[in-house]
């Protein structure tokens, strides 16, 4: 684990991050502008849209801000919001730090700043089909974040100019989503713990507002899984979709 | 011209978006997990991209309300079908984008 890399190996790790990490990028951008249109309207500059989404970098956190400062909201009261919408990444950090163990503390760290839902998926996938390490996961962190630190600064700037829901663009993630599901689904466990999420999911959503049912869905549905598996271990075991 | 103010809200946002972060990261990566605690994580993802997934497809609106005719939910379909078929995370990127794009067009 240090740092003596190679200019091809340096170039290999690049060229496979970036490779990898395109449909987040283009996925990012209609998200991108859509909030740096929306910042820009409720007062703020291209550079503090900028700031913001350097120093935070999860959009759904940011949306909610620029909301909240619409109303006058205080910032104690933003930023306790922004602490609850994004507790689901505890999660996401935790079944991530299955595949970085050993990894030095400040490489860590540094990798901690890159987590999102979309870059943690894909880069869950990608490591357990082997092939991929640190280095490539961090890069698609980081060329994702720049393609959101630019989106939202474009917007802010006059993205307004640009034409919305172009081509599907908004669908980009979704389709991404699906796709890194399927790879998920690798056993019957697998798809039964993922119905049992989307269930609880939908049914919580239309009961609370607000995304608290992303943490509560998955926890139920990663423990009803883990109590089938040593419940009844013979329907555990069986396969998934091909 | 930033106000100060804005910086701070900016830095506490920042702090409470990393912490949730870092800290299993930090946590777990240094030591052997039990056996019940790496299985509870293994299903973890398939659990979160479900979750993720499910309620933006069935719900509209704000609050949310069941919707079980939208073109984000139609075009889903065959789009995971295709991705179950081919797992190909680029083509199934692209033909969603293609569906959607041609179902705004159609279905409105």
């Amino acid at each position: 684990m240090t740092d003596k890399t190679t200019t091809a190996e340096r170039t290999s790790i690049l060229k496979d991050g970036i490779r990898a990490a395109w449909p987040i990028c283009l996925g990012y951008i209609p998200i991108g502008l859509a909030f740096g249109v929306l910042a820009q309207k409720a007062g703020l500059s291209p550079l503090a849209i900028g700031l913001m989404s350097v120093l935070v970098f999860a959009g759904s956190a940011q949306f909610i801000a620029v909301a909240m400062l619409g109303t006058g909201a205080g910032i104690a009261a933003i930023v306790a919001t922004a602490f609850t919408v994004n507790l689901r990444h505890l999660l996401m950090s935790s079944a991530i730090s299955v595949y970085l163990k050993g990894l030095h503390k400040r490489w860590l760290s540094l990798f901690a700043y890159g987590i999102t839902d979309e870059s943690f998926a894909l880069n869950l996938v990608r490591f357990r089909e082997g092939n991929w390490d640190w280095k490539r996961a961090l890069t698609v962190n980081h060329v994702t974040n720049a393609f959101w630190v630019a989106s939202t600064v474009i917007g802010g700037l006059g993205g307004a100019l640009i034409p919305a829901h172009a081509f599907g663009i908004d669908y980009a993630l979704m389709g991404m989503f699906l796709c890194l599901l399927v790879y998920q689904l690798r056993g019957r466990l697998y798809v039964l713990t993922g119905l049992i999420a989307s269930a609880a999911a939908v049914i919580i959503s239309l009961v609370i507002p607000g995304n608290s049912y992303i943490v509560t869905a998955s926890v139920i549905a990663a423990t009803a899984g883990l109590y089938i598996r040593r419940r009844w271990p013979r329907i555990a075991r069986g396969k998934g979709p091909r | 011209m930033i106000e100060p103010e804005y910086i701070l809200l900016c830095l506490g946002m920042g702090i409470v978006t990393y912490i949730p972060r870092w800290a299993p990261l930090f946590a777990l990566s240094q030591r052997t997990l039990p056996r019940w605690l790496e299985e509870w994580l293994d299903l973890i993802p398939a659990a979160i991209l479900s979750a993720l997934i499910l309620p933006s497809l069935v719900t509209v609106g704000e609050p949310r309300q069941l919707s079980l005719w939208n073109n984000d939910l139609l075009v889903a379909v065959p789009v995971f079908l295709f991705a179950l078929r081919t797992r190909s995370l680029g083509g199934t990127v692209v033909l969603g984008m293609a569906l959607y794009w041609l179902a705004g067009k159609f279905l409105g």
